[in-house]
C-alpha cells in the first residue's frame, strides 16, 4: 500500500543511523518492458514495506514504479511487435527457452525465497512456492510442442477435400496477475499464455511487486526475446481498463479484480470483441495445487484456424 | 428434351452482342420453378414454448413476406419479454427435470430423430427456406437443408462421447442456452446452434431472425413430432427486442449469437459481469487472393461462388478480391464474361443462380454502399440482366480500382458486390488481406502448395480455403479471429462452446 505521510515517519527514524561494517548496495526495482528494466514514464512510485528479516541487509521499504496508462500502451506496442517473431519460432525452440527459465529460477531459488518471505510468507511456504514455480516452468517447457498434437484435428468432411484445424496464438494477452501467490501466480498465468506463441502484458501483484521484479530478472536471463513478457507494477484498476480498451490487445486474463473492475474490463473489452477471461479468488488459490496447471490454461488463449483444400489429380 | 434450333437461333440473333462465354445458347432455358403445391404453411404461427404452441402474451403478430414476390407468407408471433421469460422458464424446468439427468446415449437418439425428420421433409424445407428468405432453390436444396440435417446427425454422435472429447477430462452442460440467429441461412444456423447445445446436455431458447422465421417454426414442428421432452427446445419469434430480452435474461447461462459485429459488441457489452458464457459469430470482409500462377478459370469459378453465392448474404463471403497485378486484366475480363451467364431471378426456379435480396432494408443498404463505391471513385460493372419487376433484386456487381480505404473495401456489404484490388508480392497480399477488423475467412488461389501453406499461416482468419471457397461441414470448425467473433462451431473444437470442461 502507498504509505501515508504519518506512517512514513517510522522509517525516518533510522536516518542518521550509521551502518555497522560494509554499506550495502540497494536494488532499484523497475518494471520490465521490451526486455529492459524501466521506470514509469510518469515518474510516480509507490512504496512497499517488508517484514523485517533478522540479519537481512535489505531495506525495509522500497520504491516501486507506479505504472501509468502510457506505460501500458508502451508495453502493448512492444508486445505486439514481439508477437510475430515469437509465434514464428518453432514450438521446440519456445520449449527450450522456457526450460532455460526453469534453470535460472532454480539458480535464483534463494533470492526468490527471501523475496517471498519479505512479503510475509513463512520460510517453508516460500520454499514450497518457489519449488512449485520451478516445476511448473518445466511442465510448460515440455508442453510447447505438444499443444498442437492435442488440440488440432483432421476434419473428416464429406467431400473431396482435405481439411484440418490447427491452433494459433491469439496475439497480445493482458494479464492482471493474482495478488497471491505472487510468484507461482505469475508463473502459472504467464507461461501457458506464451507457450503457444502469445506475448503478454502483465500487471504484477500490488502486494508483492518485488518478487515480480526478481522473476523478471530471471526472464531477462533466460534467452526470452525482449517484449514477449512485459511486467508492469502499479494499480490494476488504473492500467487494466486501458488495456481492455486497447485494440492491439487480443485477450485479457483477469485474476485479481473486484467485481466492479472485472465487469468494467469485460465491458471495455467488448469494443474490440476481446477474448475476456475472468477468475475469482478461489481460482487464484487453486493455482497452488496440481489443478493450477494444464492444457485448459493454454487452450483459453488459442485461436483455431481451419484450412480446406480440394483433393484430386 | 429436344429444342427448336431455329427459335433458339433467332433468340440469339436478337441479342445485341454475342456473349463471350457460350453456355449452350442453342437452348433457351424455360422457367423451371419448384412446385410449392404440397407445402403446408399455416396462416399464423404461435410461439413454441414448453412443447406447446402458445399465443404470445404480447398479443402481437407480424407478417413474414417472400422477398421475391413481396407477398405475405404467414403471420408469426412477436414475443415480448414475458414470452421470453416463459420460454426460459420452460427451458430451465426441462433442464432440471430431465435433460441434465438423461444419459448421453438417450439424448443422442432424440438428436438423430431430428436429423432423420429433416431428411424426410427436405424438399418442403428447401421450398419454404427459399420462399421466406429469397435464396435460390438449388442452394437451399443442395446445401442448407442437407447440411442442417448433417449437423444434427454429427452432433447426435457426440452426445454420449463428451468424456472423450477433452482428453479424458469430464464435462458438464452449461444449462439454458439463449441463441439468436441471422436470416442468411435460417435453418442451417438453427441447426448449428441447437445441435451442439443439445449434444452438450443443454436446453435451448432459440430466436430466429424476423425476416426468416418459418423454417425454425417448421423445425419446432419436427421437434414436437420427434417427441423431445417439452421445453428442451423452445422457439420464440420476434425482432431485435426479443433477442435482447433473451440475451439479457437472468436465467440464461449461455448466449450464442450469429449476426452483425455491431450487435455482437452490444451483446458482449451488456453481458459484462454477468458470468454468462458467450460465443459470437459476427461479420467478415474476407480476402480472396488470386496469384498469377493459379488456375485462372478455376479461380474465377471460386470468385463467383465466393461472392455471389446466396446473393452475397454470407458472413464469410469473399468480398475483397486481391488479384496479382499481372493477371488483373485477364481475371476481370473473365469475371465480366462469367457474370453475364449468371441467372438472376425467381429463387424457386431451379436454374436461378442469384435469388432475391432478403429484405427491403438490406436491399437499400446494399444500394447505398454501391453508390458509395461509385462516389469514392471505384469503377462499377454490373451484369446486364433483366431483373423481375417485383421483389428485391440486385444484379451481380463488381468494382475495380478500389482503394483500401474506401467503404466498399472496409465495410461488410452482405450483398452481391465484389471489390477488386491488386497486389504485387505475397507479403503485400498478406498485409492487405489482414488490414481489416474482421478475420472470419480467406481464400488463396495458387498452383504452388508451399505458397498456400505460407499464406495460410499468415492470414489472420478462422477459415482458409485453398483453391476452393465457401465449403462447410459439421466436422469442420468454423469461426472468426478478431472482430469476427470468438468460439467455433462444428468439430470437436466447437463442442467447448456448450460444455464446461472440469
Amino acid at each position: 500500500m502507498v504509505k501515508k505521510a504519518t506512517q512514513d515517519r517510522a522509517y525516518i527514524t533510522s536516518i542518521g543511523t550509521v551502518a555497522a561494517g560494509r554499506v550495502s548496495v540497494n536494488k532499484a526495482y523497475k518494471m520490465y518492458v521490451g526486455g529492459a528494466f524501466v521506470r514509469s514514464e510518469s515518474g510516480r512510485y509507490f512504496q512497499v514495506e517488508a517484514s523485517a528479516i533478522a540479519g537481512s541487509a535489505d531495506p525495509e521499504v522500497v520504491n516501486i514504479p507506479l505504472g501509468s496508462r502510457k506505460d501500458g500502451r508502451d508495453a502493448v506496442l512492444v508486445a505486439k511487435n514481439a508477437h510475430e517473431p515469437w509465434a514464428a519460432r518453432t514450438a521446440y525452440n519456445r520449449g527450450q527457452i522456457l526450460y532455460r527459465l526453469a534453470e535460472v529460477l532454480e539458480s535464483r531459488r534463494s533470492e526468490l525465497t527471501s523475496s517471498l518471505t519479505r512479503a510475509g510468507s513463512t520460510a517453508a511456504e516460500a520454499l514450497s512456492e518457489v519449488s512449485a514455480s520451478i516445476d511448473r516452468a518445466v511442465y510448460y517447457a515440455g508442453f510447447c510442442d505438444k499443444i498442437s498434437s492435442l488440440v488440432a484435428s483432421h476434419n473428416p468432411v464429406s467431400g473431396p477435400h482435405f481439411g484440418f484445424t490447427m491452433p494459433e496464438s491469439m496475439g497480445v494477452v493482458a494479464i492482471v496477475a493474482p495478488e497471491e501467490p505472487a510468484l507461482l501466480g505469475l508463473v502459472s498465468t504467464i507461461l501457458p499464455v506464451i507457450a503457444s506463441g502469445n506475448t503478454a502484458v502483465v500487471i504484477a501483484s500490488r502486494r508483492d511487486p518485488r518478487t515480480a521484479v526478481v522473476f523478471c530478472e530471471c526472464l531477462a536471463t533466460s534467452d526470452l526475446p525482449g517484449g514477449v513478457v512485459n511486467v508492469l507494477t502499479g494499480d490494476a484498476s488504473e492500467i487494466a481498463p486501458h488495456l481492455a480498451k486497447h485494440r492491439e490487445v487480443n485477450a485479457i486474463d483477469t485474476w485479481s479484480a473486484d467485481d466492479a473492475l472485472r465487469t468494467l474490463l469485460e465491458r471495455e473489452g467488448s469494443g474490440s470483441v476481446k477474448r475476456v477471461r475472468s477468475h475469482d479468488g478461489r481460482a487464484c488459490a487453486a493455482l497452488r495445487d496440481e489443478d493450477g496447471q494444464g492444457l485448459g490454461f493454454i487452450e483459453k488463449f488459442l485461436e483455431f484456424k481451419t484450412v480446406w483444400h480440394p483433393v484430386g489429380i | 428434351m429436344k429444342k427448336d434450333i431455329t427459335k433458339a437461333g433467332k433468340a440469339q440473333l436478337a441479342r445485341t452482342q454475342k456473349p463471350s462465354l457460350d453456355f449452350g445458347s442453342a437452348w433457351e432455358y424455360a422457367p423451371s420453378p419448384e412446385s410449392t403445391d404440397h407445402v403446408k404453411l399455416q396462416a399464423q404461427y404461435g410461439l413454441f414454448i414448453g412443447g406447446k404452441w402458445k399465443a404470445p402474451k404480447s398479443k402481437k403478430y407480424f407478417a413474414t413476406i417472400s422477398p421475391s414476390t413481396e407477398q405475405k407468407l404467414a403471420e408469426v408471433a412477436d414475443a415480448g419479454a414475458a414470452d421470453v421469460d416463459d420460454a426460459v422458464k420452460a427451458a430451465r424446468s426441462a433442464y432440471d427435470t430431465y435433460w441434465k439427468k438423461m444419459p448421453g446415449k438417450e439424448r443422442a437418439k432424440y438428436i438423430f430423430r431430428i436429423a432423420r425428420a429433416l431428411q424426410e421433409k427436405a424438399r418442403e424445407f428447401a421450398i419454404v427456406e427459399t420462399m421466406d428468405g429469397g435464396k435460390p432453390i438449388k442452394e437451399s436444396r443442395d446445401l442448407d437443408v442437407p447440411l442442417a440435417a448433417a449437423h444434427f446427425f454429427y452432433h447426435g454422435g457426440w452426445a454420449d462421447k463428451l468424456d472423450l472429447a477433452f482428453h479424458g477430462r469430464k464435462v458438464r452442460p452449461l444449462g439454458v442456452a439463449g441463441q439468436i440467429i441471422p436470416w442468411n441461412f435460417p435453418l442451417l444456423m438453427a441447426a448449428w446452434k441447437i445441435a451442439p447445445a443439445l449434444a452438450g446436455g443443454n436446453t435451448v431458447v432459440l430466436k430466429p431472425a424476423e425476416t426468416t422465421p418459418l423454417s425454425s417454426l417448421m423445425l419446432a414442428q419436427i421437434i414436437e413430432e420427434a417427441e423431445l421432452p417439452p421445453g428442451v427446445v423452445n422457439i420464440v419469434t420476434g425482432a431485435g427486442q426479443t433477442g435482447a430480452a433473451l440475451a439479457s435474461h437472468k436465467d440464461v447461462n449461455k448466449v450464442a449469437f450469429t449476426g452483425s459485429t455491431e450487435i455482437g459488441k452490444l451483446i458482449q457489452r451488456n453481458l459484462a459481469g454477468s458470468g454468462k458464457k458467450l460465443t459470437l459469430e459476427l461479420g467478415g470482409k474476407a480476402a480472396n487472393i488470386v496469384f498469377a500462377d493459379a488456375s485462372i478459370d478455376q479461380a474465377v469459378e471460386g470468385i463467383i461462388n465466393g461472392i455471389y453465392f446466396n446473393q452475397g448474404h454470407v458472413c464469410c463471403a469473399g468480398s475483397r478480391l486481391l488479384v496479382e497485378e499481372s493477371v488483373h486484366d485477364l481475371v476481370v475480363k473473365k469475371l465480366r464474361d462469367r457474370l453475364s451467364t449468371l441467372r438472376v431471378g425467381d429463387p424457386l426456379d431451379k436454374n436461378t443462380d442469384v435469388g432475391a435480396i432478403n429484405s427491403r432494408e438490406q436491399w437499400e443498404r446494399i444500394n447505398e454502399l454501391v453508390a458509395a463505391g461509385e462516389a469514392e471513385g471505384g469503377e462499377r460493372y454490373t451484369a446486364p440482366c433483366k431483373l423481375p419487376s417485383k421483389g428485391f433484386f440486385i444484379a451481380p456487381t463488381f468494382f475495380t480500382g478500389v482503394s483500401m480505404s474506401s467503404r466498399i473495401a472496409r465495410e461488410e456489404i452482405f450483398g452481391p458486390v465484389l471489390s477488386i484490388m491488386t497486389f504485387r508480392t505475397a507479403e503485400e497480399a498478406i498485409e492487405k488481406a489482414n488490414n481489416t477488423m474482421y478475420g472470419l475467412s480467406a481464400g488463396v488461389w495458387t498452383d504452388k502448395g508451399a505458397k498456400i501453406f505460407w499464406m495460410a499461416q499468415r492470414l489472420k482468419a478462422g477459415v482458409i480455403w485453398g483453391n476452393t471457397f465457401n465449403k462447410f461441414d459439421p466436422s469442420s470448425p468454423f469461426g472468426g479471429y478478431k472482430e469476427s467473433g470468438f468460439g467455433r462451431e462444428g468439430g470437436r473444437q466447437g463442442l467447448s462452446a456448450y460444455v464446461e470442461v472440469l
